[in-house]
This record gives structure tokens, sequence and C-alpha cells, in this order.
């Protein structure tokens, strides 16, 4: 390990440990797999990852799982522009008056880690059983973040960035548009970022609790009705996608980064 | 706190009395919109029950047996969900954070399905556990393992080399190391894990149970649901956020009596 450690980078180097996750990964699907075959486990419990990748053709043709992978997302985006559009003007005003910005950032800061998903039966008696609980739950979750980052941005933005500004004579609205919002925005965008990934994990728990929407309608349902290789199909699925959001959204905060 | 204030110059001072006072009005106004909204007649009083009506309903909460046994169901399995996702997450952390290599080959695994929907793992452990407490116990600890086991290869990444060179000279066994060198030295994000993990344990936990069961705090939440009486749910929900908060509290005082001690 040590050899590996203190060696010089090279391709097959670097690939050395990517490729052992993967074999990793392969060794334990197939363990998986061979317990399934030789009887270790039940596969009434536990279906071998054979019979999960064989439900997949059906979980598109008869679960509809493409027309629920838009409906998660199309609730997700929804919830995190809910969250964006509250959020940033929330951010700037508690960035705009200090005093407001000391009684609530702490308050704020204690709602985003309080548990809101376990009061999901209080927004389900309020507004009901349907699209718009499951959105504004999401949008919910993901607002702390946003107030949170738009106005460490703002607080953020270098002192002679605003002096030549003032230097410029600008009014306050040019300031804010001009210098303010273009600094804050790589702080922005990570607010953004996990707003995106909040409301999609409060979209699928949702979902599945409230076994309404999308893919975690999908689990649950699959689930009631004992469709375990399916079930685990689902489940897969989600996490599938919910990682590739998770890396886009990492990619698309990157390119807001300053460079160089 | 007079200590903490008497060592602020007076401008401080005067902020401090300031910010109190907006944060007590705010308190006042919220209390009063919801007074307003739930005696206007515009919604439906048993979904909108006055504060009066929640508190009468907090009161009878806490004479309840049924309460104390639900919540010690629900502190219980939190308890067991956090023993093991701790440890759990404390072992594979240490091991990953100390091989560069093996972090390089299973870390990104980690990094991507530690946001990843955990509730949605629930139909597989009621299917390996049943319907009882497994289940939540699998669920909380799988909720805890991902904050631990990331600050913990954070943490080890962080540990002066110096002092494993000193180990090294000493001739340190591996388990000396770990227990001489890396947990004392991990202490910090041991603690932030713990904090952040006993935040996600505590809502997979609920969740659990409110999605299905036949106790503990979320199964009461259900019952509550179920029966209409809203005012009892409100009044349990309450009590849960204010105990999740207080369990921040305490883990946070403790965090900071140790940075200063």
């Amino acid at each position: 390990m040590a050899a590996i450690d203190g060696a010089s980078p090279g391709l097959a180097r670097r690939a050395a440990p990517v490729l052992v996750g993967v074999a990793a990964i392969a060794v334990a699907v197939a363990l998986w797999q061979g317990a399934a075959e030789w009887g270790f486990i039940s596969t009434f419990t536990a279906p071998s990852p054979s019979d999960i990748a064989r439900s997949f053709p059906a979980l598109f043709t008869e679960e509809g799982l493409v027309r629920r992978f838009f409906q998660t997302f199309a609730e997700t985006f929804l919830a995190a522009g809910f969250a964006v559009a509250i959020g940033i003007p929330l951010g700037w005003w508690l960035h705009r008056q200090p005093l407001a910005g000391l009684a609530y950032e702490n308050w704020i800061g204690g709602f985003a880690g309080a548990p809101l998903v376990v009061a999901y039966p209080l927004f389900l008696v309020l507004f009901g059983r349907n699209t718009g609980t499951i959105v504004v739950m999401s949008c919910l979750s993901g607002l702390p973040a946003m107030v949170l980052k738009t106005k460490e941005g703002l607080d953020g933005t270098r002192r002679v960035l605003i002096n030549v500004g003032r230097s410029f004579g600008l009014r306050p609205s040019a300031m804010f548009w001009k210098i303010m919002l273009p600094a804050a925005i790589p702080t922005i965008a990570n607010g953004v970022r996990l707003a995106l990934i909040f409301a999609l994990i409060n979209v699928v728990g949702v979902e599945f609790l409230i076994n309404f929407g999308g893919l975690g309608e999908l689990i649950d349902d699959l689930a009631q009705r004992w469709e375990l290789p399916a079930m685990f199909g689902a489940i897969l699925f989600v996490i599938l996608t919910s990682v590739a959001f998770f890396w886009a959204t990492g990619k698309a905060e990157k390119w807001f980064r300053p460079h160089g | 706190m007079a200590e903490l204030m008497a060592t602020l110059p007076l401008a401080a001072r005067g902020r401090f009395g300031l910010v109190t006072l907006i944060r007590a009005a705010t308190l006042v106004l919220l209390w009063a919109l919801w007074e307003g909204a739930a005696r206007s007649g515009l919604f439906y009083a048993g979904a909108l029950p006055s504060s009066f009506t929640i508190a009468a309903a907090a009161l009878d909460l806490f004479v309840m047996p049924a309460f104390y046994y639900n919540l010690g169901v629900t502190v219980l399995e939190v308890a067991a969900a956090m023993a093991i996702g701790v440890a759990s997450g404390i072992s594979v952390g240490l091991a990953l954070g100390a091989s560069r290599f093996a972090g390089k080959a299973f870390e990104p695994y980690l990094q991507y399905l530690a946001p990843a929907p955990k509730i949605i793992f629930l139909p597989v452990f009621m299917v390996m556990f049943g319907i009882g407490p497994g289940s939540k116990v699998a669920i909380g600890a799988l909720s805890c393992f991902f904050p631990m086991v990331l600050s913990v290869i954070a943490g080890v990444r962080q540990v002066d080399p110096v002092l494993l060179r000193v180990g090294r000279s000493f001739q340190l066994s591996l388990a000396q190391t770990v227990a001489k060198i890396y947990l004392p030295a991990l202490l910090p994000p041991i603690a932030t894990g713990l904090r952040l993990g006993l935040g996600v344990a505590i809502i997979g936990t609920l969740l659990s149970e409110i999605k299905m069961s036949n106790r503990g705090l979320g199964f009461l939440i259900m019952q509550d649901y179920g029966r209409f009486d809203i005012a009892e749910m409100y009044a349990v929900l309450a009590v849960i956020f204010v105990l999740v908060t207080l369990a921040n509290g305490v883990i946070a005082r403790c965090l900071r009596m140790k940075g200063r001690g």
C-alpha cells in the first residue's frame, strides 16, 4: 500500500483504486447471486440480482417508470424553484438589515435541522394528499439553505469591490446588480444545489410516505404488492438517478465558481 | 448571561437587546397570526386548532402513561440506531481514511450515496427485520452511518503525520495507534458526525414509525391523525421538535465545553 501511495502518478495508478472499487461491488453482487442460487438466502425475501435485472423492462412498460421519473423531477424543480424565488430575496433582506440577520439567522439554521418531514401528516391535513403537499414540504426543506447561502454570499462581497462601486457613484440598485450579486453567485449557486438536493430527498421521501406521485410511490406500491424484484429494481433506479443528479448539480455548481 | 453581557461594549449590549426584542416581537406576531387564523373561521377548526387547545392537549399528553411508553420506545430505537451507526461509521471511516488507496476505491460511493433518501430502504428492512423495532433501528443506523463515516474520513486525513511517525517510532500496534493517536485526534470530527447523525437518525426512526409501526412517537402521530385528534398531533410534533432541539443543544454545548477545555 505504501509503495502505491508513494509512486509517481500515472493512468494505471489512478485507475487501480477505481477498478478495485468496481471489482468489490461486482464480487458482492456475484456472492449475492450465488447465495440466492444455492439457497443460502431466500429469494422470497431477498431476490437475486438476476431477478432484479429481469424486472427492469416491466418497470418501464407496466409501471410507468419514465413518467414517474419526470413527475418526481418536475416536483423537485418546482419545489427548488420556489425555494430559490423566496430564498434569494429573504437572504438579501437579512443581508441589508443586519439586526434582522442577527435575530433570524440562528432560527433559520435551527429550522434547517428540524425534522420537518415528520410533520407530513400535518401538511396532509392542511393541503390534502396531493402534489401541493409534496411541493410545499420540499420547498420548505430547501428554503433555509437558499436563504443562508444568499446571505453568506452577499455578506462575503469583498470590501474593495464595494468601495470601487462607491467611487463610481453607483446607486444601491446598480451596486446590487453589478457588484454584489455577481460576487455572490458562486455561493448562491451552492445554495441552489443544496436546495435541489434537499428538495429531491424530500420529494421521494414524501411520495413514499403518502403513497402519491412518482418514484417514491412506485416503491411503496411494489412493496405493498410484494413484488420484491421490481421493488429492489425501483430502489436501485432511485439511487442511480439521485447519484446522477447530485453529480450533475455538483458539476453545474463548479461552473459558477471563479476559475484560475 | 449577565457575565457575558457585562463583557460586551455598550453598543453591542444595545444591539443584543434589540435582537432579543425583535425575536420576542416575532414570536408574539406569529402567535397572533396563528390565533387570528384559527379564530377567523376561514380554516376548518379541526385542522387549525387554537394555540390554547394545543397547549391543553400537550398538558393532557404529559399525564398520559402511553406517551411515556411510546417516548421510551422511540428513545431506545434511536439509541440503538446511534450505537450501530456510530460504531460502524467510525470503523469504516478509520479504514478508508487511513488508506489513501481504499479511500479512493470506496469513498466516492459513500459520497454519492450519503444524500440519497434513506427512507426508501424501509421496505427492504421490513422484509429483513419485520415491522417491529428492528426495521426502525436499521433505518436510523443507516441514516446515522453516512454523516459519521464521512466526518471520520475527513478527520483521519487531518491527523498530524508527525504524531503517526512518533507512534511508529514507539512501535505501537494497530490497536494502540487507533486508541492513542487516531481516536483522541478524531474527537472533534466524531462529535460533528454525532451531531449530524443524531438528527438524521431521529428523522429516519420517526418516519419509519409513522409509515408502519404499532409503538413509538411516530405511531402516536399516526394514531392522532387517524382519529383526527389534530390538537394532540400538533402537541406530539411540538414535543418532538423541542426534544430534537434540546438534544442538538446538549451536543453543541458539550462540543463548546470540549473546545474550551
